[in-house]
């Protein structure tokens, strides 16, 4: 018996050893975001800086561009957001409520295209939209963003639609309801955390796209927030670390948000059905 | 009189027949948007790629918006290109390192979730979280800044902890440290979304199989291999293939960390190669011909992945 909680103690402690080193980058980026430069540039680091500052934070954000990349990873995001979902819940019903020709041909495509890689279709892309004067507009972008938005909606998607009992629609039909009348009473209603979960995991990985936007943006004031922070070392004579940090935690904080809210509900998606949780 | 009826029982059951035919249909009108979107934004893509491959393109060529036909003659310029072969190879270490990493990594610290109290578990699957939930951009500007020669911590963490002077070591200087390092960062990230998702499928295990076979006397190696691991099979086999898909055609980490600066031939991931030769170079029928070559690869390793899921998904 002593053994076993000695034992338990002992996996305790590697627990804890490996949430500090895997989490250390994290804090890491914090920590240093609020500390003063000395401290920063110092031989010997400061673990817990006790006279912190928004410096760095005034810095990055002053920074040429910053609120204009800003501005555009948002107009960027939230339009491939509203497009994926609308096209991508209607193919969902139709994977999840209907059998038909094809079906299983749709299903190989919608995973087959998520596995495709980004780096891989950088060139045709860039001709195509080329071709169509969509280089260096946030609209070329948001068409490349769908190639990946659209089938990884789809799916999640369907699988939500899925889960929603079938009897709750036919009970709804039976008291006289239409298709449609059930649809948008019962389906609807039920469906929404799973579209608000899809589209919040939309945004993310739009918001966190790097290499769309590096081939298709190259003037200054049209790129997101990815590209404006990968150039940010290149921008600043000295490399100002305390700004690099303030610049990432800024650019992470949306994010971090979004995904721990969603988390739970979607990473199943890539390995759906493998693992009944 | 009977005309009428005729005619009215005729349409009715014209009527119904295209009531049924409009239902049977629905669903292709369902999926229309998203498939013409697709066709319209991938697929025509991939056709020009096909024909990109084919022609001498260049910068010229993307102003007249008009290719030369050269046949195969990008194919055999990549397949006659020294560095295509050392890229290539180079890739398939470093994926399987990296795989290999992230695949054993993640089981480990799944069976150590099993075996540590609740807060501590709770404690460790946040930070897990919080990793996951990093950007790769913003992973890959703090992990540059850790590893700064001047005063990046992990020198100085490494040189406290005796393992060796790391006194403004340079972890840029040499192929193997640069491509280590990514391969750091790449683990570093991919062992969250690997250690949950083995974790959940980990509390699938009977707790009284395990015991049962402790009892019997098993060695907790055998129980892991003949208790555990056949319920962890099917989930492990899709992580190995996602993570294999991912790493192969990785390119955010390894451009941004070893930076435009230090890049070059001898440190090229597939990626990479493809980035430099075809769109910096402008050379883009060269470029195309290595995308396809690139996508054709991948879409031979993802057979594996797109069948289980494909399977796990016409089920329901």
């Amino acid at each position: 018996m002593s053994s076993r909680v000695f034992r338990r103690g002992g996996w305790n402690t590697v627990g804890i050893v490996l949430f500090a080193v895997m989490v250390f980058p994290v804090f890491w980026m914090i920590s240093t975001a609020f500390k003063p430069d000395d401290q920063i540039n110092s031989l010997t680091p400061t673990w817990f800086s006790t006279s912190p500052t928004l410096h760095h934070f005034a810095d990055a954000i002053h920074t040429p561009f910053f609120w204009t990349d800003v501005k555009n990873s948002v107009i960027i995001v939230l339009i491939t957001v509203a497009i994926a979902m609308t096209l991508a819940f209607l193919a969902a019903v139709a994977l999840a409520k209907y059998r038909f020709t094809g079906r299983k041909l749709f299903i190989v495509l919608m995973i087959g295209i998520q596995m495709l890689p980004g780096a891989g279709l950088i060139i045709p892309l860039y001709v195509v939209l080329a071709r169509y004067h969509q280089v260096d507009k946030l609209s070329g972008v948001i068409l490349t963003y769908l190639t990946f938005a659209l089938p990884f909606s789809v799916w999640t998607l369907r699988g939500f639609i899925i889960g929603i009992p079938k009897e709750l629609e036919e009970a709804a039909m039976v008291d006289g309801s239409t298709r449609l009348g059930a649809f948008v009473r019962i389906l609807l209603p039920l469906v929404a955390p799973g579209l608000v979960a899809t589209s919040v995991f939309a945004f993310i990985t739009s918001w966190n796209e790097y290499i769309f936007a590096r081939i298709l943006l190259n003037d200054q004031g049209k790129q997101t927030v990815t590209v404006w922070l990968s150039y940010f070392l290149g921008t600043s004579r000295h490399q100002d670390w305390g700004a690099l940090m303030a610049g990432s935690t800024l650019t992470a904080i949306p994010v971090v948000i979004f995904f721990l809210l969603v988390q739970r509900r979607i990473m199943f998606g890539l390995t759906a059905g493998a693992v009944k949780g | 009189m009977a005309v009428a009826a005729e005619t009215t029982k005729w349409s009715r059951r014209r009527r119904l027949t295209w009531a049924r035919a409009g239902r049977a249909s629905v669903p292709y009108w369902l999926i229309l948007p998203v498939v013409a979107a697709l066709t319209a934004i991938l697929g025509y893509p991939i056709y020009s790629l096909v024909r990109l491959s084919l022609e001498h393109y260049t910068l010229f060529e993307l102003i007249q918006h008009h290719g030369q036909y050269i046949g195969l003659k990008n194919f055999s310029s990549v397949l006659h290109d020294q560095v295509f072969w050392h890229t290539l190879l180079r890739t398939v270490i470093f994926t399987v390192v990296n795989v290999g990493a992230t695949i054993v990594g993640g089981t480990l610290i799944a069976l150590l979730l099993v075996r540590v109290s609740g807060w501590v578990r709770i404690l460790v699957t946040s930070g897990l979280v919080l990793v996951w939930a990093m950007p790769q951009v913003v992973a890959v500007q703090v992990w540059y800044w850790m590893t700064n020669f001047q005063n990046g911590v992990v020198n100085y963490v490494l040189t406290e902890l005796h393992i060796g002077n790391y006194f403004e070591h340079d972890w840029y200087q040499t192929t193997f440290s640069q491509l280590g390092l990514v391969t750091a960062l790449i683990v570093w990230g991919a062992l969250p979304f690997v250690a949950i998702t083995l974790y959940a499928a980990l509390s699938q295990v009977p707790g009284e199989l395990v015991e049962a076979a402790e009892i019997d006397g098993a060695r907790p190696w055998r129980v892991f291999l003949d208790v555990t691991l056949p319920i962890l099979r099917p989930v492990l086999l899709i992580l190995t293939s996602l993570s294999i898909l991912w790493d192969f055609g990785v390119f955010t980490q390894p451009y941004l960390l070893i930076g435009q600066a230090h890049i070059n031939p001898s440190n090229y991931l597939m990626g990479i190669y493809l980035f430099e030769e075809g769109y910096l170079k402008t050379d883009y029928g060269r470029g195309a011909a290595i995308s396809l070559l690139m996508l054709v690869m991948v879409a031979a390793m993802s057979v594996v992945y797109v069948r289980k899921m494909v399977k796990i998904g016409d089920v329901d």
